[in-house]
């Protein structure tokens, strides 16, 4: 593991300074940008504890999101109950739903692509359980109450600035439990399971355990951002919420930036929301429909091609870091 | 008595049954040897001993503790090394990180550095080559850095799975004297080998295993100088 060495700790710090006074420097336009790119950068972390730490591919990862969303959400509309309580519940629940789909897939050795079969399958029914379930409204789907220029931050009303913030704090705290995790001795145990899980278990590593708290931790952080993401956005359906377009949006940003590294999802994110915009733009200029996902798929294979272990590596590697 | 006693096993795949019935036991210091035809289910009784395999009957004794059913990283820890088959090292990791992956089990984490003392005394060769990638040695190498890293959790029994396979002729010679060396420094080995006369030769006692049932079982002199084991296994 290489040293935040005082250099890497300074240009940390001048980032989040920048990221913390960013409200006040950009228009509503620039901080709805940002803001994306927080929420990424987080859920691509939280993501890559799986992947890029335990070697565990999960492509269903918008079951922990939307139930994360729906639990918090549901308990709002229906009991008037807030999302820093109703977050437990989401998070309790996503944890629920890991522990079954990681124990069922790790007790029986599923691996690779199977695995990552078995996520899907699993964010496949719930979001046809929800399709179906009254109390989240069905296929109809379920959506909070805006109040303009009310700001409540008990229960989560708010504008833009609040949820700025709030992806913020998730982002920086997860960044830095993951870097804990990293260092610690479950972190070195995903490492040799990563590298080969067989000789992991020859060395004595407790792999079922570490792989199951690999799922269930990634979970439980995705669903946070599945709650944010439903009080900022005030509406989910299922349609969306479990989609499977969901699921591999939140690999892309820690795919592109770098697997297993702490600054692949951050960096990947800001490439992949940068371009997003740039080529929403040049598609609006050029007015052809579908333009926009055409160059969006090109970019994405153009670095993949180039940077296949992501770009992070690579601009750590010409900065000088590492 | 034994430091392993095994009784009565029964091990299947699905439908198909790899061990009927085997058991065996080791004294403490002794090399007891494995050997059989590909498929005999060599590989299978040690896995099965680490708790790799759930077995369907029988038991399995360490140390007068009863450890049928524990888990792999459990059993590690009640001092049951296991040097895998094919040379598992992880070939991203650097010799260095690769022993120190190895004092896993927690009476081995106290002594990390004593172990690795040992180990590079044993395998100067891993000692020049630390900073290394395990993924770039050469076989012999890997074989030398598998059985390090297994010998820095501190075991007291190794379970050897075919350590000369796939190497060169003289290295499987100095596998074979590593094998006899660890023995004489006080540890306890269980050999699975293919190759039958080196393996027979370093062996205290023997049992060849055919079929998933043990076949026979005596002293490795013995068993070189059997006519079944001659004609089946060294083709004399």
């Amino acid at each position: 593991m290489s040293r935040i060495t005082p250099r890497v700790m300074g240009g940390l710090a001048i980032l989040l300074a920048l990221l913390l006074v960013a409200p006040a420097l950009l228009g509503g336009y620039g901080l709805s940008v940002l803001i994306l790119v927080l929420y990424f950068a987080y859920v691509g972390q939280a993501w890559n504890i799986m992947m890029g730490f335990a070697g565990q591919l999960s492509l269903g990862h918008a079951l922990y999101a939307g139930l994360g969303g729906y639990m918090a959400a549901g308990l709002y509309f229906h009991y008037g109950i807030g999302p820093w309580a109703g977050m437990f519940v989401g998070v309790a629940a996503a944890v629920a739903a890991a522990a079954v789909v990681g124990y069922l897939g790790f007790r029986f050795s599923l691996a690779g692509v199977y695995f990552a079969l078995l996520t899907i399958a699993f964010a496949e029914f719930t979001r046809i359980g929800f399709d179906n379930w009254p109390w989240t409204g069905e296929s109809g789907g379920m959506f909070l109450r805006v109040e303009r220029g009310v700001t409540d931050v008990a229960n989560l009303r708010g504008g833009p600035v609040l949820f700025y913030y709030v992806i913020l704090f998730l982002a920086v705290a997860a960044f830095v439990l993951c870097r804990l995790l990293l260092e610690s001795r479950l972190g070195r145990y995903w490492l040799a399971i990563r590298e080969d899980a067989e000789a992991a278990q020859a060395v004595g590593v407790p792999v079922l355990k570490c792989k199951m708290l690999a799922v269930t931790i990634s979970a439980a952080l995705t669903a946070l951002a599945g709650v944010w993401n439903a009080f900022y956005y005030n509406n989910l359906f299922p349609e969306t919420a479990f989609a499977m377009g969901r699921s591999i949006e939140i690999t892309l940003a820690p795919i592109i930036g770098g697997l297993g590294t702490l600054f692949g999802p951050f960096v990947g994110a800001v490439v992949l929301t940068g371009l997003g915009e740039i080529f929403t733009a040049v598609g609006d200029k050029l007015d052809i429909p579908g333009i926009k996902q055409v160059f969006y798929g090109l970019a994405l294979l153009v670095i993949v091609m180039y940077r296949p272990a992501g770009i992070w590596p690579w601009l750590a590697a010409r900065l000088g870091i590492k | 008595m034994s430091l392993l006693q095994v009784s009565e096993i029964d091990l299947y795949y699905g439908d198909a049954q790899a061990l009927s019935g085997v058991g065996l036991h080791i004294d403490a210091r002794e090399i007891v040897a494995i050997v059989g035809a590909n498929g005999a289910g060599k590989s299978s009784l040690i896995r099965a001993i680490h708790g790799i395999h759930r077995t369907a009957r029988g038991r399995v004794v360490f140390d007068s503790t009863d450890i049928t059913g524990w888990t792999s990283h459990r059993v590690c820890e009640i001092g049951i090394g296991h040097v895998a088959e094919g040379r598992q090292v992880f070939p991203n990791l650097t010799v260095l990180e690769n022993l120190e992956m190895g004092a896993t089990p927690r009476h081995a984490r106290a002594h990390e550095k004593q172990s690795l003392e040992h180990v590079y005394g044993l395998f100067p060769r891993l000692a020049e080559r630390r900073g290394q990638a395990a993924g770039t040695l050469s076989g012999g190498e890997q074989q030398m850095l598998a059985i390090g890293r297994c010998l820095m959790g501190r075991p007291r029994l190794v379970m050897f799975d075919e350590p000369s396979l796939g190497l060169a002729p003289a290295i499987v010679q100095e596998m074979f004297r590593i094998v006899r060396r660890l023995n004489e420094d006080g540890l306890t080995i269980l050999l699975v080998e293919q190759n039958v006369t080196a393996s027979l030769k370093i062996a205290h006692r023997a049992y060849v295993l055919e079929n998933g049932r043990i076949e026979l079982e005596g002293s490795g002199e013995a068993l070189l100088s059997n006519d079944r084991v001659r004609q089946a296994y060294l083709g004399l």
